[in-house]
């Protein structure tokens, strides 16, 4: 029983960062029908960002107002860089054949981690720690500031991204793109311009994932994006892609059954990275549109 | 907007242009044009293989449109097929038959389930049994022994010996790729303007019109995955006979993505496309390497890939030799989104 709420929480956690990531994947393809295949570098690229910024935090010696700092850091430069990434590389292909924006972003993919590639070489960089690490228990469940930090501060971001979709007016537009883009441009509302601020939310909420993971493993490489991503992208059609909310309860339930894999199948630890594809698969043959989602899986 | 009529049936000029007869004399020649250099010769084999992985990709995804991102599990399947047989004294022949249907069987194995899918989920799904592929064969030390690779100590993958003959040197390896580059080429002339190749390329333009004009679109799409598939398991076979050592390093995702880019680059649904697309990608990088070695230059070649593939699908998003079915497609299309 004391396993198991150990490994339940140690899952919630992962599962927190694949959340956040696949809130990206799923803004993108609620209003553009596409799967951002770049979304893995944007986290890598938050990584990185993240980790210049903390640097500098260490050696300015901030505590909490670094953790900050930090996240903007990080947030902004890969929400920016989903910005330019849309404008460049997508947005000239929005009425192309159906695979160009696919090849595109394979493209930009290779891009950007090859461009890090170049920066820090093959080396896996340490993640320095701003805030000291204590540990904590919970009842019966060992719980690190680390995680506890990790979890709060996607969830943090979620509820933020919940009220800003729901409450404000450029979710409302954001909303009524996803439904109908044409329609939506008769309205009066600037469907490349929501486009492009979907692209900022959604590079945003990876770059803060980046410095999660970042954290959470404790150290970066240049190629750290794809794993995360194709995981946060299984947690994204798990749930339902397109679906805000399933997003999260697929990143969730993928963390928890990733943790299940490593701590309850033989040799675990091994096969836990194929989980996910499996689930992935599994899904897409049995239940197209996810646990939450409407639409039908196909893209015709 | 004016209609413009695409030829559906457009017979090949003759092979007597005198580009042809020069390109085929070197590539005949090429072990002596190159002077029987290893070097010259392991990578022109090379590119022989991905010459035919191309081809045989390009069924699925230049004629069908299918977009598969895990297909070099299946030249993973045929090349430790192949392997595992030589180990137990298969010679080529067979361990090669056996080698294509492995992967053919495999193949259909996992197609069938994921017929119903297209474009972006297609994609994501085969490049996910990409990755099962690799961790399988990384992890079932048993069989594969792992991320060592085969042989095994003590054990020995025979080389190729066809009709008493033992293909010893790189120079017959040469030829024994070339020969499996026209075979791939023969076969996929045939089928580009038979039924069935034109059945694809309905389902690619669109698959619900081509459904509903009665098309067995499933079965078609399967025909597809067999074909490639067949050729991915050739090619493996003569791969691992060749290098006489397989690891699963050989076969991990950017080689998938590769051969997708040679195609694209190409022109999907060209044979001559993909055959220009595949020597330019597979070899350029190779010659850069030879002339870059040692200088810091070297390691933009894949930041230089992916902007190249970016810019190519925005500026010439048919290819750089598309066949003349497929340009006036995309331009109808390009016209339609004006």
């Amino acid at each position: 029983m004391l396993v198991f709420l150990q490994q339940l929480f140690n899952g919630l956690v992962l599962g927190s960062i694949y959340s956040l990531i696949a809130l990206g994947y799923t803004l993108v393809y609620g209003i553009l029908m596409m799967i951002n295949f770049a979304h893995s570098e944007f986290l890598m690229i938050g990584a990185f960002m993240g980790l210049g910024a903390s640097s500098l935090c260490l050696n300015w010696g901030l505590g909490w107002p670094g953790v900050v700092i930090v996240f903007f850091a990080a947030m902004l430069g890969a929400g920016l860089l989903g910005v330019i990434t849309e404008r460049l590389a997508y947005r000239p292909l929005r009425h192309a054949m159906r695979l160009a924006p696919l090849i595109s972003a394979i493209g930009v993919s290779i891009m950007l981690s090859n461009a890090v590639f170049l920066w820090v070489s093959n080396q896996s960089l340490p993640f320095p720690a701003i805030l000291p690490e204590r540990s904590l228990t919970i009842g019966p469940v060992a719980a690190g500031s680390l995680q506890l930090l990790i979890f709060a501060t996607a969830l943090l971001l979620m509820i933020v991204l919940h009220l800003m979709v729901q409450k404000t007016k450029i979710g409302k537009a954001m909303r009524a793109c996803a439904d109908d883009t044409a329609t939506a441009g008769l309205m009066g509302i600037n469907a490349d311009r929501i486009i492009a601020f979907t692209f900022l939310v959604g590079g945003a909420l990876a770059g803060a994932a980046g410095v999660l993971n970042g954290m959470y493993y404790g150290s970066i490489k240049y190629n750290l994006g794809f794993l995360p991503g194709v995981k946060a992208f299984t947690a994204a059609v798990l749930g339902g892609i397109g679906n805000i909310t399933g997003a999260v309860l697929g990143g969730f339930l993928l963390g928890l059954l990733e943790v299940a894999a490593a701590g309850y199948i033989p040799n675990g630890s091994q096969w836990k990275d194929v989980v996910a594809f499996v689930v992935l698969i599994g899904v897409l043959l049995i239940r197209p549109s996810g646990i939450l989602g409407e639409r039908v899986a196909e893209k015709v | 907007m004016p209609i413009k009529i695409s030829p559906l049936s457009k017979k090949s000029p003759p092979l007597s242009t005198v580009g042809f007869w020069v390109v085929l004399a070197a590539v005949a020649l090429w072990p002596v044009l190159c002077g029987f250099n290893p070097y010259a010769l392991r990578v022109a084999g090379q590119i022989g293989l991905y010459v035919v992985l191309a081809l045989g990709l390009n069924f699925t995804l230049g004629y069908a449109g299918l977009f598969d991102l895990g297909f070099i599990a299946f030249y993973a399947v045929g090349a430790y097929t192949a392997a595992l047989l030589s180990v137990r004294g298969w010679s080529f022949v067979p361990a090669t038959l056996a080698a294509a249907l492995a992967a053919v069987v495999v193949r259909v194995w996992v197609g069938i389930p994921i017929l119903r899918l297209r474009g972006d989920y297609l994609a994501i799904v085969t490049m996910g049994f990409g990755e099962i592929a690799r961790l399988v064969l990384n992890n079932w030390d048993s069989l594969t022994n792992g991320p060592k690779g085969l042989p095994r100590v003590g054990e020995a993958i025979w080389p190729a010996k066809i009709f008493g003959f033992t293909l010893s040197t790189n120079t017959h390896y040469y030829y024994l790729i070339m020969g499996a580059v026209l075979l791939s080429v023969l076969i996929a002339r045939r089928l580009e303007d038979s039924r069935l190749g034109r059945a694809w390329v309905a389902i690619r333009e669109d698959e619900t019109a081509a459904q509903l004009s009665g098309l067995p679109v499933a079965q078609l799409k399967l025909a597809a995955f067999t074909i490639s598939a067949f050729f991915a398991g050739l090619a493996g076979s003569i791969f691992a006979h060749w290098e006489r050592f397989v690891t699963p390093e050989s076969f991990v995702f950017w080689e998938s993505i590769l051969l997708v880019s040679m195609i694209v680059a190409g022109g999907m649904g060209s044979i001559k496309g993909v055959i220009l697309g595949t020597v330019l990608l597979g070899g350029v990088p190779q010659m850069l390497q030879a002339v870059l070695v040692g200088s810091q230059w070297i390691n933009y070649r894949y930041f230089v890939f992916g902007l190249v593939l970016v810019l190519a699908v925005l500026f010439r998003p048919q290819g750089l030799w598309p066949s003349r079915r497929r340009e006036f497609e995309i331009l109808d299309q390009e016209h339609a989104a004006v």
